[in-house]
């Protein structure tokens, strides 16, 4: 996501003025206009979902529209939004608003100002600057605002994790949402969708009704989301068995071999840097042009490590490194094979 | 060599296709244009042709001849696209001149896709163009298309010669034109260089001294890094005005407003130049780096020198009493000899082999592959200790 997204799509941005409702994605209520804007996909379409089972429960004949701004043709909302014969309630959903046509922008302008009081029309905007004009229009015409922005902490994704289980009326302990967030926590729709397998396989009543720890790690116990630093810690701390089977769980869940060599070269620099430096962490830092925190976990690594090893690790990353960039058929074996080189050739 | 050339100048008929084939710094795209000039030569009298003095031959050798086209990259290949517009223009008649000429400059920058889209333009030309492809040596381009042209192989002048030129057309004074030539390795361009400018001979003494200084690995990881960061810094001050007058150039040609976003009509255009340009400062990173690396690798290839010279003394003159013999064979970095004894004396043939073999490596995989160059030099770095 670009900055500039995503200072446009902070709340603060439309704080200081009065029209702007902010309202949860969890449970957006019906009004004339609605702005569903940010980068996180899932939570957009979960807003869509929630706003759309609302108001079929309202009125079962509910009539959805779903327009593309991205393909937009000049006239297609004004048609979309006018009262038919019968008078249903009508539901008007525009997605792509990020990439929209010029054809959109001028028609939505026009029915920002004017928006048909029987309609509910939803606008989503995926992030970037596009249609920054309309964006502010809907701001101050008084629309309601839904912020889809993705959740990078672990605490946030907890929280989500147990707001499911608590929409759905169940319960989860503390460690099973920490166990399940590093299973699956990369992708939220991923975290969405165990969740609500958890909650289908369990029964509501009775003694089990909690989902525990146990129970999660039954599910998900096999797959951990390992990154190529997690790796590169273990291989160095010389964890050989800890190396390999994290590898194996990051190229799983989707880490490329480049930057697992990147890593690891990176890790391995530090260190060899560091191996001869004397002095306190600050001033090796200063030095060297890293930062402290660096220093002190290359000389907590470097116990164990000579001479010999680091060039030997070295050796084994620049030729990993060929590999995995054409030089060699599996560029698997080759991250493999330098992991498992650099994992023994400590002492 | 030169009267096989002229004579091809002279006939009516000369082979349609050649290939120009020697190391870096034996003048290929030099003779290709000389070459070239010779063919499209205005006089009359056979025997003088390639006079260098009529408008035909100023405007080959100065490249603005409409009839020669010469074809360069300063990217790291020629794309498949700049051939086929090679081939399409192959196929006009000259336009004031007996021939049309081809000049390829680097042919072995080119995926092997790539030249193939040349091979029936080069097996059979219009009848009035002729083809010269240039490379450093004839297995640097495909088979096929060797088998298609007739080669002509150049080989580097001796350093007296390159040393003789520095001081005739340069007035560079004959005992800094002896040592940059030597230095140089009879590159002319790059003892041009070092002759001329002190920025360059220093950077080449740092590199060379490199394998004297390097103690443990802590130095060869950060001798690595400085080696890389001088290359990037080097590349990047060269390129830096002439990426941003493109911009400028570009945009004013393209009538940008002059604040504000840009339309997107024109930022498509402007994000092609700066991969472009990304793409140049890559390669001039690479070229960079691939000479630091040949100037490392002489200072190696006077270790072996003085390291067999001193073994063959040892076999053989031990009762003859004779002058060490590597004095018959030059150091390229005569300055250092002391310094160059001690470390030959310090190690074996065998280890200075191999370290000659990661060299060597390094320089492969930079130049071929889209290796790393930081942690590729490392690699070599810790190599050498």
């Amino acid at each position: 996501m670009t900055p500039a997204a995503s200072s446009n799509a902070r709340p603060g941005a439309g704080a200081g003025n009065a029209n702007v409702r902010t309202s949860n994605w969890r449970d957006v209520q019906p009004a004339s206009l609605v702005l569903v804007q940010g980068t996180e996909e899932y939570l957009a379409a979960r807003a869509l979902a929630g706003l759309r089972k609302t108001l079929r429960l309202q009125s079962p004949d509910l009539e959805v529209t779903r327009l593309d701004a991205s393909h937009y043709v000049a006239g297609q909302l004004a048609m979309a939004a006018s009262p038919s014969l019968f008078g249903e309630a009508k539901l008007i959903e525009v997605s792509g608003l990020a990439s929209m046509s010029d054809d959109f922008l001028v028609d939505g302008l026009d029915y920002v100002r004017a928006p048909d009081p029987d309609v509910v029309a939803v606008f989503h905007h995926g992030g970037g600057v596009r249609g920054k004009k309309l964006l502010d229009a809907l701001k101050t015409g008084g629309s309601t605002y839904v912020e889809c922005q993705p959740l990078k902490k672990d605490a946030d994704k907890a929280d989500f994790v147990a707001a499911e289980f608590r929409q759905a009326g169940r319960r989860i302990d503390p460690m099973a949402v920490r166990t399940l967030v590093a299973a699956v926590g990369a992708s939220l729709a991923e975290l969405a969708a165990a969740c609500s397998q958890l909650i289908a396989d369990v029964p509501a009543a009775g003694g089990s009704a909690t989902v525990t720890h146990e129970l999660v790690d039954k599910y998900y116990g096999g797959r951990v989301e390992a990154t190529a630093f997690k790796v590169a810690d273990a291989a160095l701390a010389g964890n050989g068995p800890v190396a390999l089977s994290s590898l194996r769980h990051a190229l799983a869940t989707g880490v490329d071999p480049v930057p697992l060599v990147a890593a690891l070269a990176m890790k391995v620099r530090t260190l060899a840097k560091v191996y001869s430096a004397r002095g306190s962490s600050a001033q090796i830092a200063k030095e060297l042009g890293l930062q402290g925190w660096q220093v002190d976990q290359a000389k907590r690594d470097i116990r164990g490590w000579d001479s010999a090893a680091l060039v030997r690790a070295i050796q084994v990353l620049a030729e990993a490194d060929a590999q995995v960039k054409g030089a060699a058929r599996d560029p698997i074996y080759a991250v493999e094979r330098a992991v498992t080189v650099i994992a023994t050739s400590r002492r | 060599m030169v009267e096989q050339l002229s004579r091809a100048a002279e006939s009516q008929n000369p082979t349609h296709a050649w290939l120009f084939t020697g190391p870096p710094g034996s003048g290929r795209s030099n003779a290709a244009k000389a070459f070239a000039a010779a063919l499209v030569c205005e006089r009359t009298d056979l025997a003088e042709r390639g006079c260098g003095e009529c408008h035909a031959c100023h405007t080959v050798l100065a490249g603005t001849n409409a009839d020669v086209t010469f074809v360069a990259t300063e990217k790291t290949t020629i794309t498949i696209e700049e051939a086929r517009e090679l081939v399409t223009k192959a196929q006009d008649r000259p336009s004031s001149a007996r021939w049309r000429v081809m000049i390829v400059g680097d042919a072995d920058r080119m995926a092997e896709r790539t030249t193939n889209v040349l091979l029936k333009a080069i097996e059979e030309p219009p009848p009035r163009t002729i083809w010269i492809l240039c490379a450093p040596s004839p297995a640097d381009v495909l088979v096929t298309i060797r088998s298609r042209c007739r080669a002509v192989s150049l080989r580097v002048p001796p350093v007296e010669d390159v040393a003789a030129l520095l001081v005739r057309r340069d007035g560079v004074d004959p005992h800094s034109a002896a040592m940059a030539a030597r230095a140089a390795q009879s590159h002319v361009g790059i003892a041009r260089r070092l002759a001329q400018d002190e920025g360059a001979r220093e950077r080449r003494n740092a590199i060379v001294r490199l394998p004297l200084t390097l103690q443990d690995v802590s130095d060869a990881v950060r001798a690595a890094g400085s080696l890389v960061e001088l290359a990037t810094a080097e590349a990047n001050s060269s390129n830096d005005v002439r990426d941003a007058a493109e911009k400028g150039n570009l945009l004013r040609s393209l009538g940008a407003p002059t604040s504000g976003a840009l339309p997107p009509s024109i930022r498509s255009q402007v994000r092609q130049l700066e991969d472009d340009q990304k793409r140049r400062s890559k390669r001039s990173i690479t070229d960079t780096l691939d000479r630091a690396l040949t100037d490392l690798l002489s200072f190696y290839r006077d270790t072996l020198v003085l390291q067999l010279s001193a073994a063959a003394n040892a076999a053989d003159g031990s009762e003859q009493g004779q002058l060490p013999t590597s004095a018959t064979v030059e150091l390229v970095n005569a300055d250092l000899r002391p310094q160059l004894q001690a470390f030959a004396a310090a190690s074996t043939p065998e280890t200075t082999l191999a370290r000659m073999d990661a060299i060597n490596n390094v320089r492969r995989r930079i130049t071929s592959s889209n290796v790393a160059p930081l942690l590729a030099i490392e690699a070599m770095a810790v190599s050498l200790l």
